[in-house]
């Protein structure tokens, strides 16, 4: 149960590539880290016009995190998503425009506005979007994990948390029972260094990772801005979980490069902190690391094709119309249950277990 | 008896024909274990999970007996973390799964009301997914359980919009809101008075079947009415008897579900009876009684013969000692006394 430390991407170098990625699969992992950053800054420009009510989260500087994780789960896999991931939406195929009027709170969001910003999660893909009581969904996430088990199934959850989640006893109640019931669940520690305006150093006095060990898990610590390292600790924390080995933490180390929402001017980080961190941005690295390829992929292009994705899906949403206040009182029961669905799982690692 | 229907579990049988359901006596506590059993063998997807209610067979004996039947995976001895058992068993849920969990007593899930309320019952309005689990809540008190073993919390729960809310207070309701429960594609609290375990027997239907959640009539009477749920049924129809008031014709409602609650069945009875007593054991302040006088006073005032009286525990933890406990919580004497002084405004 040792804890082991993945070296991280030096500024300016780019480290060795996991062998489990075809050139088209690491052009995937920086297509959906594109979609995150540009529906993004597309929704904080529509918030500054005021097309989107309440308040304004972003991921900016974390895409590596949720695109990397996201695209080494299957199709049949289980995902419970965060508020700074938007990157494992677009891998589970949820379309940008719904998820635009998501933000705008209108009727074609992934919650029909009954919830706000980047609280949802599709069901018709697999994922549960989040509670505000972070982190609750470490514990849903266990139970779905549970219930493979219950039914022998080689399946896998997982579930995003942050390091200010690790002070609430949800997260001690989840790693416990995932250990003790050896469960097929996989913890993501999204270590970005601040919870809300509180520092890593007020939140513990023992890293996290290290408790893995003491839980009864495995535990890593990967280079959270580096999304071919995250892809890769999280299939090999998933192969384990599958093959019956219980659950792993990955604490990836990021950085939270906005404040905790749009209103937030995060005076309380110093400068040379996120100066640090700009020179490590996940998107220039994965950029730098495609156009070094033997056969150079067209990045210009590549973005070009997702700003004109973003475009398109912002005319659809702002097309789209606000919920029928009439509808307000609608949906608090089921009158059915219908269980999650498959989500799309574009990694070619699939594809080749599908076809052997 | 009204409101509980058979289901094809318990008819159409191989070669059975139009066989008849069967009725056995039996303990409230025995017809909760029985509508869980019958409901574990008729869908492999419930399973019970809690602390202690493997080997053990739960602290109050209701899962006795069940792992030899269904095995430790079917009923999960977990760890002593309520949040986590209702967090896991919401997880379950979505995956397919029809998880009972049972909290040792309902005072415990004040830890597991976070994911009951803010994850659980919000879940299928926000995001359109259904989350059908049920959580088993042993409540009342009565016996010396002292502060944190004798609460009534059901109105934590009928203020927290998604979750239905059930308190039978018979054998045959026992076994049939369980049932019902369980198959309902909602979170259901489902609250089972300790002091009715042994206390209240009754003849209860083999087999499976549904009880619908909506009240009943369990004693019919035109004088007045006293509404209750619950093992406050049982001191209503005590307390009303009619040798116990002159001969006055009193009218005991039955809630049996809080969420939805039956405000048809308490104007009916109202209009009919013109007085009405509300009867609860949860402390008083914002109880289900008081959802339930305040119904009265909006949609039935022009009905009333005199004002609506509520019975209910005062607003203080339980005590231990029995002469303080028995200050507080409603007994038969103070029922009796509300009924007469309404009967003779």
């Amino acid at each position: 149960m040792a804890t082991t430390v993945r070296p991280t991407a030096a500024a300016d170098g780019v480290p060795d590539v996991p062998g489990h990625l075809t050139r088209a699969d690491r052009t995937e992992l920086l297509r959906a880290m594109l979609s995150m950053r540009l529906i993004e800054e597309r929704a904080m420009s529509l918030y500054r016009q005021g097309r989107v009510p309440g308040s304004f989260y972003d991921g900016f500087g974390q895409e590596a995190v949720s695109a990397g994780a996201a695209f080494a789960m299957a199709a049949e896999d289980r995902l419970c998503i965060l508020h700074r991931d938007l990157a494992a939406h677009v891998v589970r195929g949820v379309e940008p425009a719904r998820i635009l009027a998501q933000y705008m709170g209108r009727a074609t969001g992934v919650t029909r506005g009954r919830d706000g910003n980047v609280h949802f999660g599709d069901k018709d893909r697999g994922c549960v979007g989040m509670v505000s009581m972070l982190p609750d969904m470490m514990l849903v996430a266990t139970g779905m994990a549970m219930a493979f088990k219950l039914r022998g199934e080689a399946r896998a959850a997982l579930t995003f948390f942050g390091d200010g989640s690790t002070s609430r006893g949800d997260f001690h109640e989840a790693l416990n029972w995932a250990a003790v019931q050896r469960l097929p669940v996989i913890f993501v520690l999204e270590n970005n260094q601040y919870a809300y305006s509180t520092p890593t150093a007020l939140q513990y006095a023992v890293p996290p990772i290290e408790r893995a060990g003491a839980y009864g898990m495995p535990g890593e610590t990967v280079d959270g801005n580096d999304v071919e390292a995250m892809f890769e600790a999280v299939r090999v924390a998933r192969e384990r979980a599958v093959a019956g080995g219980g659950p792993t933490l990955i604490e990836a180390q990021t950085m939270r490069m906005h404040g905790h929402a749009a209103h937030d001017d995060m005076r309380y980080v110093p400068a040379e902190q996120l100066a640090a961190w700009r020179e490590r941005d996940p998107i220039d690295l994965q950029e730098r690391r495609l156009k070094a390829l033997e056969e150079p992929v067209d990045v210009a292009a590549l973005r070009a094709e997702v700003q004109a994705e973003v475009d398109a899906a912002t005319e659809t949403a702002l097309a789209a119309p606000m919920p029928d206040p009439a509808t307000a009182r609608d949906g608090v029961f089921a009158e059915e249950a219908v269980p999650l669905g498959d989500g799309r799982a574009p990694w070619s690692g699939f594809a080749r277990e599908a076809a052997r | 008896m009204s409101g509980t229907t058979q289901t094809p579990a318990t008819t159409g049988r191989a070669g059975g024909g139009a066989e008849r359901a069967t009725r056995r006596t039996m303990t409230y506590l025995q017809a909760i274990s029985d509508g869980l059993r019958e409901e574990m063998r008729a869908d492999e997807r419930v399973f019970v999970m809690g602390e202690d209610v493997g080997v053990f067979g739960g602290a109050f004996k209701v899962t006795d007996g069940f792992v030899d039947e269904f095995g430790t995976d079917r009923v999960m001895d977990t760890p002593l973390a309520e949040s986590g058992i209702v967090g896991t068993a919401v997880g379950a849920a979505v995956v397919g799964m029809r998880p009972v969990c049972e909290m040792q007593f309902a005072d415990f899930i004040a830890c597991g009301f976070d994911q009951l309320v803010n994850v659980a019952g919000k879940m299928h309005y926000r995001q359109g997914l259904a989350v059908p689990i049920t959580v088993r809540l042993p409540s009342g008190g009565g016996f010396s359980g002292g502060p944190f073993h004798s609460q009534n919390p059901e109105a934590w729960f009928m203020h927290a919009p998604g979750l239905k809310v059930v308190a039978p207070s018979t054998p045959e309701d026992a076994k049939g809101m369980l049932i019902k429960g369980i198959r309902d594609p909602n979170p259901v609290v489902y609250l089972e008075h300790k002091h009715l375990y042994r206390r209240v027997k009754g003849e209860v239907p083999t087999g499976t079947y549904e009880t619908d959640f909506s009240a009943r009539i369990a004693r019919e009477g035109d004088d007045l009415v006293v509404i209750a749920y619950g093992a406050m049924v049982h001191t209503a129809l005590e307390a009303t008897a009619p040798e116990a008031l002159d001969g006055a014709s009193v009218e005991v409602l039955d809630l049996r579900s809080l969420v939805p609650l039956d405000e048809e069945a308490i104007l009916a009875s109202v209009r009919k009876c013109s007085k009405v007593v509300v009867l609860d054991e949860a402390n008083a302040t914002c109880a289900a009684g008081a959802q339930v006088a305040s119904l009265i006073a909006e949609r039935a005032f022009e009905d009333l013969d005199g004002p609506i009286v509520r019975v209910a525990t005062p607003d203080v933890p339980i005590p231990f000692s029995p002469p303080l406990e028995q200050a507080v919580l409603p007994g038969v004497e103070r029922v009796k006394e509300a009924c007469r002084d309404l009967l003779a405004y």
